[in-house]
Parts: C-alpha cells; structure tokens; sequence
C-alpha cells in the first residue's frame, strides 16, 4: 500500500515544503494578529464600530477558501499576495473575537482602580488590559494558528509555487497515489499539533499570575461543593 | 507632596445623564476637609458617597459646583497628574490580578517615574506598615491573598506616593468584624504619623465615628443630612432621618466617644493598712459616700471596706479589704467604663496612673450626669 523508497527519494522534497508551509501560514497569522489588535483595540469601547468589525468579520468567514483562492487569481495574479490574502481574511474573526473577549474580561473594578491610579488611556491598555486579556490573546493565537495552517494546503491550488505540504496533497489526488497524500497530510497535521504545543508553553510563561488564579478559583470551587 | 492639602466642596451637584431632575446622585454639597483630618461620608446605599469621591480625582466631572484639592480647582488640573497626588482605595478593592503584591504597590511611584530601588524600598516599607511582611507577600498574586490582606494591599497602593489626599471607599468593607476592628486601628495609628487628609466612606455609622474627626451624613439624592463631629451628630442629629440613622443607641454611642480622662474623678476616702481604724471609721461615717479604700503606700489599690466594717479600734489590715473594683485607666471609653461598672458589685471604678497608682474614683452616675448637658440643649 504504503510506498516507502518513494517516500525515503522525496525526504529533501518535504523538507522544502514544510518550511514553505511554515512560513506561508506564520506570514498570514503574524499579519492578522497585528491587524486585528490594532482594530480591536481601537474598537474596543466603542460599540458601533465593534458590532461592525464583528459583523464584516464574520461575513469574511463565511466565504468558500476555495472560491476564495480562484476568485482572487484575476486580480492579483498567481502570487504570494493571492495566497496570503484569504489566509489572513480568515485569521481576522479568530482573532478579532477573541482580543474583544479578553478585553471584555478585564474586571470594571481593575480599570476603575487603573485610572485612578493615574494611567494614560494608553498606558493602561499596554500595562493592564493587553496583560490581563493576554490568556485569550494567546487562545486565539492558538486557534487562528491551527486552521491556518490547515488552510494552507488548499492553498495548492494555486500551482506548485505554493499550498507547502498542500502541494504533495493535490499531487497525489491528481496522480491517484495515496502515498503522497499521506506524505503531505500526515506531516501538516504534526505541524499544527507541534505549534499548538508550542504557543501553549508561551501562554503559561506569559500568565504566570493565571496559575494562582487557577488554584484560588479550583479552591473555591472545592469549598462551594 | 506629603503635605497635607484641605479639599473643598463648594455647591458640587452631579446628576447622571437621563435621570430625573431633582433626583442628583450629589445634591448641593458644600463642605470643608481641613488638611490632615478624616472626613467620613456616610449613608445608605445609593446616597452618592462613590459618586461624591470620584468627583474629587475626576473620575466623574460634576454637574455644577466646583472642587478644591489644596487651594486650586480640580477641574483646572490635568486629570492624570491630579490622580497620583490623590491616593485611591476603591470600593471593590481593584488590584490588578497579573502583577505581584509588590507590582501592585508600585504602580503609582512607577508612573512618577522613581528609579527601581527606591520603588522597592518604598514597597516594603508599606507592606510592613500594613501590617504584611514584605519577604513573605511581596511576590504573591492578589489571587493567593484572603480578603483582609487584599484590602491591606490596596490601602497600601493608595499610599505609595505619599500623596497628600486620600479617598476610601468602604476599604474594610469585605472583611469579618475582628479583622475590620483590626485594620480601623491600624488606619487610625497610620494616621497619627501621617496626617493626611482623608475621605472615607463607609455605610457603617459605627465606623464612621471610630474613624471620622468629622462626619458627613448624606441621604437619598446625595443630600448632606448633617456635617459635624461625631459627638455632634450623636447628641444634636439635625433631623429625623439623622436620628434614625445613627441609631437609638446614640446616646451609647457617644459614651464610646468619651474617655475616663475627660471627667474629673471624684475623691473618695483613703486609708493604708496600719493606720488608726478608729481614725479612718470617723472619717468614712462624715463621708455621703460610704466606702473606705484601702491602699498601699504606693498608691496601689487594695480594695473597699464598707464604712460600718471598719473596726472601732485597733488598725486597718490589708485582709479586711473585698478586692477592688474595675481599674480604669485614662484611656478607657466611658462606654467600657459603664459596661465594667454594671459588671461588677461597686458602684464605683476605680481610676488609676501609668503606674497602677490611685487617682480617683468614677461611678455610674457621673458618666450619664457627663452625657446629660448636650443632649438637654437639643430641645
Ligand atoms: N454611571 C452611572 N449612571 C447612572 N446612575 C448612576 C451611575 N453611577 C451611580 N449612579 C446612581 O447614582 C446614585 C449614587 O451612586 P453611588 O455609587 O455614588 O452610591 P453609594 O452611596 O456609593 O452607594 P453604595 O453604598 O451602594 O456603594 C445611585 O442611585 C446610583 O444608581
Ligand atoms: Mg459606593
């Protein structure tokens, strides 16, 4: 079933491929991430434009990838831009929703005692909101992460230039040669597994102050049963 | 910055966008905190005591009226400069859960921009003036403290800079009543090094006598009922709404407000132990008051002998005296001092010196005669 020594001839191949695959979902993730907090922050208090960024958001989300992918081959040709474009369209909602939710958990008494500690409006989003949404910041990373690196292999479609281990999915469809489909699938899926692992290391080196939180909630929760 | 600065309400309104006219959170409040003292607000829920503090670090901007903190109007200042001269406990203590005790504590010094070791050296000597070691606390998160030590926490971040003006909103308000006693006496020990001048809410009119050198009582609609000491209030409430709030037991309260050292004791007589019982008896039986009170050469107390138990001849004996009645010291609220009388089987407490020594005598009726004048000039 399983062809091994054509496995074992395409090693370099993967190698290639998996860094392309690497890079072509980070590009996507790190340029939503830093377009998303940029409007959730700015939309944050802000009611109407925040159920606007939501709604738009939401809408994106909606889209077919792979219409998504054809529809912008007119228009910017077969480039990274067609490529990266959809993937980070598809970063926003995670991100956007879930910047908003850790903005939200901020306590009101937190920010109350922020200003009136005497905090600029910017120094208390950078020192206090930012640091205390960072659990959900760093979930959404997580999440965004994940399916964009899933998303990438659809990216295949758009030749051999692109989609990373997506290419040897399609290449194997196209030639009916399951073992090349495995060849990309399986590692993709390492992939994603392997950055989630990573990001949640980050999250608890970030929040060590969540970890008492925990014990003090888990405590509560002891005593209330 | 440490000096102490009075803060004024002069006609200070604040009604919330979309309310009803005439129902004010602030209604028309003028009064003056002089620099260095407690100025308590107290009411009921609602009667705008959050809302009146806020308005003094522009957390809420009034209606109409205008502030003073020193002698210039807050609404001429930059808000966040006037914020970190103005130290700010709020009502549901509000530490900020991702920065250790110590981050805490800085926060207000950090913004002024002090170099790290004296933040350091500052936070610790706080945490120990709050009766939290530093080497134990200094690195924990609020969410490994209980209630009290948060509230100790956050009095100690309100403090940092020193600053001159200090609002507290119910800063005991979520601890058991030992632990409350516990940081009242802590805050007014505090004080008397400090001196700074303070707004402090509580709901509590209890507190608000323990703590306030003047109270403020406010009712419903953020109307100021009645502004005075608190043994003004206690023996003139300005209204029936006053009366009621602080409570039937007023006139107790005000014992809790008077110590032993504000009366003149009264002499009783004295005898020491070999002395002429014959002498003594003579002079006890011209005495309306009908005890003899034995004492060491000292000065010490031994105990009574009832005047027709001294002997007519012969030489008073230490075994002759029943012991004494309570000691009261100077410092003993009258409250204590009755509640000691009615304890015990004399009708008189004997007051003493640092040094245990004799100096007079107080009895039940001289603590309700003291409380007689002020409550008599209400009518
Ligand atoms: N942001 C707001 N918008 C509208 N009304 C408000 C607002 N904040 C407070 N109020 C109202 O103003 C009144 C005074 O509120 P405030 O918080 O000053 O009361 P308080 O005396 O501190 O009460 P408590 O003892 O319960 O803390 C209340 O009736 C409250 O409902
Ligand atoms: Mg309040």
């Amino acid at each position: 079933m399983i062809d091994w020594p054509w496995m074992a001839d395409h090693l370099d191949e993967l190698a290639f491929r998996l860094v392309q695959h690497f890079f072509l979902a980070a590009i996507a993730v790190g340029v939503g991430f830093v377009i998303s907090l940029a409007a959730a922050t700015w939309v944050a208090r802000r009611r109407r434009l925040r159920g606007l960024l939501v709604g738009t958001s939401s809408v994106l989300y909606t889209i077919p990838s792979l219409a998504l992918f054809a529809a912008l081959v007119p228009v910017t040709g077969l480039s990274v831009l067609t490529a990266e474009i959809p993937l980070v369209l598809y970063t926003l909602l995670i991100f956007v929703r879930n910047f908003l939710a850790g903005l939200d958990s901020v306590a009101p008494e937190v920010l109350e005692a922020a200003d009136a500690m005497g905090y600029s409006p910017r120094g208390r989003l950078v020192r206090v909101e930012l640091p205390l949404a960072l659990p959900l910041i760093v979930g959404g990373l997580r999440l965004a992460s994940v399916s964009t690196i899933g998303l990438v292999t659809v990216s295949g479609i758009l030749g051999d230039r692109f989609g990373g281990l997506g290419f040897f999915i399609f290449e194997g469809y196209r030639r009916v040669f399951a073992t090349e489909i495995w060849f990309g699938g399986i590692p993709a899926i390492l992939l994603a597994v392997a950055v989630d692992l990573v990001l949640l290391r980050v999250q608890r080196r970030l929040t060590p102050w969540a970890a008492s939180e925990a014990v003090a909630t888990g405590r509560q929760a002891a005593g209330a049963s | 910055m440490s000096r102490a600065a009075r803060v004024v309400f002069e006609h200070v309104s604040k009604r919330y966008p979309g309310t009803a006219e005439g129902s004010g959170a602030v209604d028309d409040l003028s009064l003056e905190v002089p620099a260095g003292t407690t100025c308590v607000l107290v009411g009921p829920s609602g009667c705008g005591k959050t809302t009146t503090l806020k308005l003094v670090n522009r957390l809420i901007e009034p209606t109409s009226g205008r502030i003073l903190v020193g002698d210039r109007d807050v609404a001429g200042r930059d808000p966040i400069v006037l914020r970190r001269e103005i130290g700010y406990v709020i009502q549901q203590v509000g530490l900020f859960p991702h920065q250790t005790v110590g981050q805490n504590v800085e926060t207000v010094p950090r913004l002024l921009g002090w170099d790290s070791g004296r933040r350091r050296a500052r936070t610790d000597e706080l945490l120990e003036l709050v009766g939290l070691p530093a080497a134990r606390y200094r690195d924990r998160y609020p969410a490994a403290l209980s209630g009290g030590e948060r509230q100790r926490v956050g009095v100690a971040r309100a403090l940092a800079a020193d600053p001159p003006v200090l609002l507290m909103d119910e800063p005991f308000g979520a601890v058991d009543p030992l632990v409350r006693e516990r940081l009242q006496n802590e805050l007014l020990s505090i004080q008397e090094g400090l001196a700074k001048t303070i707004l402090f809410v509580t709901h509590d009119i209890d507190e608000a006598i323990k703590m306030g050198d003047r109270v403020a009582v406010l009712e419903g609609g953020g109307r100021l009922a009645q502004f005075g000491t608190p043994d003004e209030i206690l023996a003139n409430p300005a209204s029936d709404f006053v009366a009621r709030f602080v409570g039937a037991d007023r006139g107790l309260k005000r014992l809790a407000l008077a110590r032993v050292g504000d009366l003149q004791p009264a002499d009783v007589t004295i005898a020491h132990p070999g002395d002429s019982a014959a002498d003594a008896r003579a002079r006890v039986v011209a005495d309306p008051f009908p005890y003899l009170l034995l004492l060491y050469a000292d000065g010490q107390p031994i105990g009574w002998i009832g005047g027709k138990d001294v002997p007519g001849d012969g030489e008073l004996a230490e075994s002759m005296a029943v012991s004494a009645s309570p000691l009261l010291d100077r410092h003993t609220t009258l409250k204590d001092a009755l509640s000691m009388l009615l304890a015990s089987s004399v009708q008189a407490g004997i007051v003493v010196d640092r040094r245990g020594a004799y100096q007079g005598i107080v009895t039940a009726d001289m603590i309700t005669e003291r409380m007689r004048p002020a409550a008599e000039s209400r009518s």
